[in-house]
């Protein structure tokens, strides 16, 4: 049998299953997706693994009336939609006289990949899409304006409870929050079968709406991780990154010629060196490589004096290790030197101080001449986006002069069919008007204490340390939800948008856990609409305090940062013609 | 604290392999976890023996025996060059230990355990790719009754039910607009998006668009997934009557105005455009779509003016500099500084003219001198420049001024390679000390450099500054005439 991949569904698969296993499994072919006709294989069965999307079933529906229908044997083809079979597609493909050429057609229920030991995505693609509809004119929500991929959040939740026991406690903040935990309360009514005997693992839910914390993700993270991926972009925990700085060492095997193409590198905490350092503060990474290299060179100096045989031997066996550490380091090495030449820069520098203003709540009502510089420059619209809806959320909203002024300066140096996406930007809540006349922020960043003047970017000793300064909202939330408790805040959680509850999940006795004293509590974070590197390795900081007597795994629906973000709130435009 | 993880240690150690093990699991599946198991513990004694496996990655970068690697290997007919590698892919289950990076060994009974390195086989991963297969192939463990023959008497819940578990059925049993309302309601509460959209496919057939959009009306979630729906389809006709209908006025004009991006031919664009004007836009939005509409009619004109000058070879600056691209579809700041580059002394009469789109599109003066200085800079019209900041009072007398501060003036300049001379005549401009200094000093402005520490009397910068410049140069001397004064 031979696939046929929807390219997008190649990286989260291949985080969890190999070719050779597929190859175990009869699999002898593969390919990606594309029109035309499909290649020649000896296979009998050919089997599509897609998305369920409407362009690509037009894709397949080419490669099925392609086929030669003379050749022999003739091939079966099926359909494996990911995550869910989609009756829609079924009937489009029904529509173009195709749904009968496929054997079968079933679901292969992805809802939660892991990327780590301690998180789990949907990734699916645009939780936050505001096209037309979705943002908020009824359900003050923004997704897809149809809520499958909140269905899916608690499917996927479901699962997880069949895995790892029921959850005794949720709480929630959103809008879409309150529909995630009603779902779910709903299918456990409708399959009281589905009542298990596993002993919890987690101890509470907490969903947050991503519609709660819009600053966050706007902000630059600067974590080493946040960094990456912002200037990067991680992918599947995998980065490209330029290759000129990863010169191959080795001589021999294919090095003579530089390197042209990206360097591929997989990133996560199964590297000992990458889990210490991906969620430090970028300014502590340094210091903590130069260690390392100290280490290493010193334990390599090890072989001038092992003399016995044993010496030596035992130094042979621990080589490997060191070569491996020693790779790791060098790459680590090169990638801070490529984000280096990055934050050092002006502009970084000048980029920053403005976001930095803006959360502290310095000059967020007026026009910013630092925007306005980078739109005489034509810097990429989508930073400009960014600061503006950065400055909008730290303000609630712009004056309506100071908004048109934005908006003009927009439309006249970018182009005016972007008025599609501010439309977007709108509807989604990022850039608005300032209607009520009032500024809730500098309350909700006083009482959360969202702004740290004293950042300690080595030692942290607050979560403020991911962004050096701010210390984002969601993860404020989950901290003091843990200790004191939300009722210590009930007047800045009115002022954020959408309902903020409690649900209770009844479970046998037996499965009562009894905490001893000192044992931590497991907290799941769900984060609907999207989390940044930078809110991870806030809330890993929380679960590694000593006193913080809460441990925290987190799932969501997209890895984002706010470029990516922003796109997907982006009208798709045709490609400029240079 | 201590004893508690030695406790929880254990607790994960003898209840795992309880808690992650479905009873009806078939033979197959717990075979390829207990040869992974297998394979997983052999895992230390291999990777010592195998140095390199931290290297093995294909071309591109992906570890070999990825998805995509192997998609492209597959695809290419041609593998000699990747012999080597293929030999590694044979050893099949051995070569799965090869990549531990894979093997997920940071587990999340390992997060609990505090981070130890025990290897740790019922990963998160295991387990969820094992309910993957399981739903992969979900016909094997229905309940009997699923099976029971196709039965026409299924409540507007059971069918909701059979068709969130991906069963097609059947609706055309429900006949009266009743039994579709209460179809719909169903689907909504079951809140799974793909059937809502099932059944809204079926109304939409069904039912009469005016009852259609009045019973959605009072049904917002459906509204959402059929507005949703229409757009994925491209019903553009469709979706601008339930618009309308809902009198979502503004909406409906954002999306008719968002169809002018799927025509091609400018002329029709135009003409598109200027239908678009009369629409239900906010009151700023409206001004936008004029200006687009102008800005492109504008384009046009120009457009067709300059190709004709420019395949007639007559004009200079085309020689000179022929053009990258067209102008049709860029946006008004692109197209202002095409017309100080191409149109910059033309009369203000003229379409193509720098002053008529200033005045026509009302840029402000910052845009327009940035602009312009821009423009004119790269053409190393010096001239020019000087002039777009010189004013004359009444008086007769002439006075230098830029409403973007000298300093962007150096910066723009600078950036165009523009000679030192033209350069320090602006640095003299900045009217903040330190910013002078630091522009001067930065772009060898030597002159400028030296009459400021003249003027704030700084002996000791300027006897600092001497060894900035060339032994024996006027400037040196100058220096010197100024310490011994």
């Amino acid at each position: 049998q031979a696939i046929v991949w929807d390219e997008y569904l190649t990286g989260p698969f291949g985080l969890i299953a190999q070719y050779s296993l597929l190859k175990e499994h009869e699999v002898e072919k593969m390919f990606t997706l594309k029109p035309g006709r499909l290649p020649q294989a000896d296979v009998k069965n050919i089997i599509f693994f897609v998305r369920p999307k409407l362009e690509l079933m037009d894709i397949i529906t080419d490669n099925v009336l392609r086929e030669d229908r003379g050749r022999s044997p003739q091939r079966d083809f099926h359909i494996l939609f990911v995550p869910r079979r989609s009756l829609l597609c079924e009937q489009w493909l029904k529509e173009q006289g195709v749904l009968g050429s496929f054997i079968h057609r079933e679901q292969y229920s992805l809802d939660l990949i892991p990327f780590d030991g301690d998180l789990l995505s949907m990734e699916s693609e645009s939780a936050f899409k505001a096209s037309g509809e979705n943002a908020g004119r009824f359900w003050e929500c923004y997704l897809e304006s149809d809520q499958t991929s909140l269905y899916h959040a608690a499917k996927g939740l479901m699962t997880l409870q069949a895995l790892y026991g029921t959850i005794p406690q949720i709480f929630g903040k959103g809008e879409c929050a309150r529909h995630v935990a009603n779902m779910m309360i709903r299918m456990k009514r409708e399959f009281p079968g589905s009542q298990n005997s596993i002993f919890p693992v987690f101890d509470t839910l907490l969903l947050l709406d991503r519609n709660v914390d819009l600053l966050t993700p706007l902000a630059t993270q600067l974590t080493y991780e946040g960094l990456i991926d912002e200037i990067y972009g991680i992918q599947n925990t995998y980065v490209k990154l330029p290759p000129e700085k990863f010169a191959p060492k080795k001589q021999g095997e294919g090095g003579k010629d530089l390197p042209t193409e990206p360097k591929k590198l997989q990133l996560n905490s199964a590297e000992e060196l990458y889990a210490e350092i991906r969620d430090k503060n970028f300014n502590a990474v340094g210091s903590v490589l130069s260690k390392k290299a100290k280490i290493i060179s010193a334990a390599f100096e090890e072989r001038h004096h092992a003399k016995t045989v044993g010496e030596i031997k035992q130094f042979v066996s621990q080589l490997p290790h060191m070569q491996a550490a020693r790779s790791s380091l060098a790459n680590h090495t090169s990638i801070a030197e490529l984000i280096k030449d990055i934050t050092t820069s002006e502009d970084f520098f000048d980029n920053l101080t403005v976001e930095q203003e803006f959360m502290s709540g310095i000059d967020t009502d007026k026009v910013n001449n630092y925007i306005e510089d980078c739109i005489a420059q034509k810097h990429p619209l989508i930073k400009i986006l960014r600061l503006v809806c950065l400055q909008s959320v730290c303000n609630s909203g712009l004056k309506q002069k100071v908004l048109d002024y934005y908006k003009r300066e927009i439309l006249q140096t970018y182009g005016y069919e972007h008025i599609l996406t501010l439309n977007n930007l709108e509807k989604a809540g990022l850039l608005k008007p300032q209607t009520s006349g009032r500024n809730n922020y500098p309350t909700i960043r006083k009482t959360l204490r969202l702004w740290m003047d004293d950042v300690n970017e080595q030692n942290p000793n607050d979560i403020s340390y991911v962004y050096s300064g701010y210390a984002p909202l969601s993860v404020r939330l989950a901290q003091l939800l843990a200790r004191p408790g939300w009722r210590s805040i009930e007047e800045v959680l009115k002022m954020l948008p959408g309902p903020h509850f409690e649900e209770r999940q009844q479970l046998p006795t037996g499965l009562q856990k009894k905490r001893q004293h000192g044992e931590n509590r497991v907290t799941l974070v769900f984060f609907l609409g999207g989390v940044t590197y930078a809110e991870i390795a806030a809330l890993r900081f929380l679960s590694q305090m000593e006193d913080g007597g809460t441990e925290y795994v987190i799932a969501t629906t997209k890895l984002i940062n706010g470029t990516s973000w922003i796109k997907s709130l982006m009208e798709k435009l045709e490609p400029a013609p240079f | 604290m201590s004893r508690a993880r030695a406790d929880e240690e254990e607790y994960w150690h003898s209840s795992k392999f309880r808690a992650f093990t479905f009873d009806d699991e078939d033979d197959e599946l717990s075979q390829l976890k207990e040869s992974k198991r297998a394979v997983n513990s052999l895992r230390d004694i291999v990777d010592d023996d195998d140095d390199d496996d931290l290297e093995r990655v294909s071309w591109s970068g992906e570890p070999v025996g990825s998805i995509s690697w192997s998609i492209k290997e597959t695809a290419s007919s041609s593998s000699s060059s990747l012999e080597g590698r293929d030999s590694s892919l044979q050893k099949g289950s051995s070569s799965y230990a090869a990549f531990p990076k894979q093997v997920s060994s940071y587990s999340l009974s390992n997060l609990f355990k505090g981070r130890n390195k025990l290897p740790s086989f019922q990963s998160l991963s295991d387990a969820l790719s094992d309910t993957g297969v399981k739903n992969y192939a979900p016909e094997l463990r229905r309940p009997k009754a699923e099976y029971k023959d196709y039965s026409s008497d299924w409540s507007p819940k059971d069918t909701v039910r059979r068709m969130q578990r991906g069963k097609i059925c059947s609706l055309e049993r429900f006949r009266s607009l009743q039994d579709k309302l209460v179809l719909l309601d169903e689907a909504v509460a079951g809140h799974d998006g793909n059937v809502i959209t099932a059944v809204l496919i079926f109304l939409k057939r069904t039912l009469r668009r005016e009852i259609l959009f009045r019973e959605l009306e009072v049904r917002q979630v459906a509204l959402c997934h059929l507005i949703h729906f229409l757009k994925e389809t491209g019903e553009q006709k469709l979706l601008l009557d339930l618009l309308r209908f809902l009198d979502r006025t503004e909406e409906v004009a954002l999306s008719q105005y968002r169809e002018h991006l799927n025509i091609q031919d400018v002329e029709k664009r135009k003409e598109f455009l200027k239908g678009c004007i009369g629409l239900p836009f906010s009151a700023e939005d409206t001004s936008h779509i004029q200006d687009h509409y102008t800005l492109l009619e504008r384009q046009i004109i120009i457009e067709a003016n300059d190709r004709h000058l420019e395949t007639a070879g007559q004009s200079e600056i085309f020689r000179k500099y022929p053009r990258k691209a067209s102008i049709l579809n860029m946006p008004l700041v692109t197209t202002l500084f095409y017309s100080c580059f191409y149109h910059y002394t033309e009369a203000e009469g003229t379409f193509s003219s720098p002053t008529n789109l200033k005045k026509t599109f009302k840029i402000p003066d910052k845009q327009y001198v940035l602009t312009a200085l821009a423009a004119r800079a790269k053409l190393r019209a010096w001239d020019d420049v000087d002039a777009l900041f010189t004013t004359k009072n009444w008086l007769g007398y002439t006075k230098k001024k830029a409403p973007i501060g000298f300093h962007r003036v150096v910066e723009i300049l600078q950036k165009n390679n523009a000679p030192v001379q033209v350069l320090q005549e602006y640095v003299r401009l900045v009217e903040d000390v330190e910013t002078r200094l630091n522009l001067a000093t930065k772009y060898k402005c030597h002159d400028v450099v030296i009459e400021t520490y003249r003027d704030l009397k700084d002996r000791i910068q300027l006897t600092a500054y001497k060894c900035k410049v060339e032994r024996g140069s006027a400037e040196e001397e100058k220096i010197n005439s100024i310490l011994n004064n």
